[in-house]
């Protein structure tokens, strides 16, 4: 297992190389898949997308400690698209913030890693999500109480593409680049699918570029499984002055594991025991 | 009687507030200067957010600042930021139970002339079902002043109610508001009224009518509407044996259904409810739309005389 000292993530920008952010976000993708089947619930597919992205936030980027989750100096992480909470929660154990054995503890009655984010009951969640649409409005109001304490630390935020369908995203998309806030990062998990189908099907949010640069945004348009590009793009992000940045990551639903790319249904179901096994085979792991 | 402006006293203690404490910051949603939240965005620019006409994201912005340790006060019409904002006030407010105080003003009827679109008659029953919220609403302009300080340093979620029009004065500078208790403005035997806001003036005003017809009526201000006073409402009502609510809001969840859940799982006593009924309003002048809904004196003795009638 891979496993790092808190305080190899008290600075951004760590020493990292892609072949190490590839293992860990494997060993993710697999817990990811873990939790859901114990628990035959959940949503795998989003979380399968976000993994890479999450990965290199917590290994690469992001000033935090695990040993201290309210540490004044941290970056924010708030995962708007909040049923993607199993990446979360994995990214969250593996950097240390709970034992690996917490994991078990989502969806379960009186477990501390709820259905989506809680953060009265989770050690390094932000801010409680779920509900698509506030998630990014509180990364908001995080940036600009930053900016009102003229602190440097920064607020990362990923939401879906499904999720931007909200209006609520586009009350904050407006807010965020009327109140110039540099310091915040939003990177949107764009796999195409939701619940219903391809994005484009049931509502499409395209051109996603064009509307959040109409928006005042900087935007950044990266393949979000690739680590030097996303590495890239969040480095990129801090140079902005006076815009927020959106980062649109094209990534796969259910990136991973091939029978579970790119299908829809793998949105809110578990993989049922003998996919699981061949799905974790596929990830490498020995049996 | 002296008329005072609730909205006013809101504006002048937030900028109290804001003088004393760094931490407090104010959202508004194109509303500042009706809310009077505008007096504060004068004096502390820096810490006042215009989150523009987009109440949800001003709901999770708040939610964002509080979470990173600012007391936000957050502002708009009472509608808009109880109805249309609802589900990210339960979310990203009540869900985490975080620090920020909804004040909204242009509760109730009392709106007036803008009508039923802007009329918030549903707004207590829509905070008062959300976990962690405490839902208050005030009668004047002294009382307003004390709550709006006991909610900034209160932990947690608030909702206060605040009208457009301005009301009758109630209290003087001796009262001492208190989360969650209740406030016996006038004792008596025969019957508890139980009011809030606006109504807490005609119940004052019943008391002494009926007072000279024999009938001696307990009057209660009840402003924090969750969580409820219970041990007042039940020794009250088993001392006089009935009781009538009376609010500037729907019967269907308010102040009336907060004392009806009380008195009949406690102490069921005969029990008469003034509100809106389960209508929506409509323009006019709101001292007019008051009484056209029978939200006065004397909707309040028709409602004793017929929760006596029953208690006989």
């Amino acid at each position: 297992m891979i496993r790092f000292e808190p305080s190899f993530f008290l600075e951004r920008n760590r020493e990292i190389d892609d072949v190490t952010l590839r293992a860990i976000a494997r060993e993710v993708r697999k817990d990811i898949l873990k939790m859901t089947s114990a628990v035959n619930s959940g949503h795998p597919g989003g979380s399968m997308s976000a993994a890479d992205i999450l990965v290199t936030l917590y290994y690469y980027k992001m000033r935090h400690n695990p040993e201290n989750p309210k540490w004044e100096k941290r970056d924010r992480f708030v995962l708007s698209k909040g049923h993607s909470s199993p990446a979360l929660y994995s990214v969250l154990a593996r950097t240390g913030y709970f034992p690996i054995e917490k994991l078990k503890e989502f969806r379960v009655l009186e477990g501390d890693l709820q259905g989506h984010p809680s953060m009265l009951t989770t050690p390094g969640v932000e801010i409680s999500t779920g509900s698509l649409g506030h998630g990014i409005g509180a990364a908001v109001g995080m940036a600009l109480a930053l900016k009102l304490d003229r602190s440097d630390s920064r607020v990362y935020c990923m939401i879906g593409d499904g999720e931007a369908q909200e209006g609520s995203v586009w009350e904050s998309a407006m807010a965020a680049s009327h109140y110039n806030l540099d310091n915040l990062c939003v990177i949107l998990d764009n796999n195409n699918l939701q619940i219903d189908g391809p994005v484009d099907e049931v509502m499409s949010i395209y051109p996603t570029v064009e509307k959040w640069k109409a928006f005042g945004w900087h935007v950044i348009e990266i393949n979000g499984h690739d680590f030097k590009e996303i590495k890239n793009a969040l480095d990129e992000a801090d140079t902005v002055k006076y815009k927020p940045t959106m980062i649109v990551a094209r990534t796969v639903k259910g990136k991973g594991v091939s029978f579970m790319e790119n299908r829809a249904e793998w949105h809110g179901k578990a993989l049922p025991p003998d996919l699981l096994k061949e799905a974790l085979k596929e990830l490498g792991e020995l049996s | 009687m002296e008329k005072v402006s609730l909205r006013d006293a809101y504006g002048d203690t937030l900028v109290e507030l804001g003088k004393e404490d760094e931490r407090i910051v104010v959202l508004d949603a194109d509303l500042s200067g009706s809310t009077k939240t505008a007096k504060f965005a004068k004096v502390f620019p820096e810490r006042f957010f215009n989150m523009g006409i987009a109440e949800i994201n001003m709901m999770n912005v708040a939610a964002g600042l509080a979470v990173s340790g600012k007391i936000p006060f957050v502002s708009t019409f009472a509608i808009f930021g109880t109805g249309r904002a609802w589900e990210a006030v339960r979310q990203t407010i009540c869900y985490p139970n975080l620090n920020v105080k909804v004040v909204c003003s242009h509760g109730g009827i009392t709106v007036g002339e803008d009508g039923a679109s802007h009329q918030a008659l549903e707004d207590v029953s829509l905070m008062r079902s959300l976990p962690n919220m405490r839902v208050i609403v005030p009668a004047d302009d002294i009382e307003t002043r004390q709550v709006i300080r006991k909610v900034a340093y209160t932990e947690g979620p608030f909702y206060v109610r605040l009208s457009r029009e301005k009301f009758p004065r109630i209290f003087d500078e001796t009262y001492r508001f208190e989360v969650g208790k209740g406030h016996v403005l006038r004792e008596g035997e025969d019957v508890t009224v139980i009011s809030n806001g606006v109504m807490t003036h005609f119940a004052l005003l019943a008391a002494e009518i009926l007072e000279k017809e024999g009938i001696s009526v307990e009057v209660i201000h009840m402003s924090t509407v969750k969580p409820v006073d219970v041990e007042l409402v039940v020794d009250s009502a088993l001392k006089t044996g009935a009781v009538v609510t009376a609010e500037e809001h729907s019967i269907i969840g308010g102040l009336g259904s907060a004392v009806a859940e009380v008195l009949v799982e406690n102490c069921p006593v005969p029990l008469e409810r003034l509100g809106t009924p389960d209508v929506f309003g409509l323009s006019g002048k709101g001292w007019d739309l008051l009484h056209y809904f029978g939200l006065d004196e004397n909707g309040i003795i028709a409602k004793v005389k017929k929760v006596l009638e029953r208690k006989k």
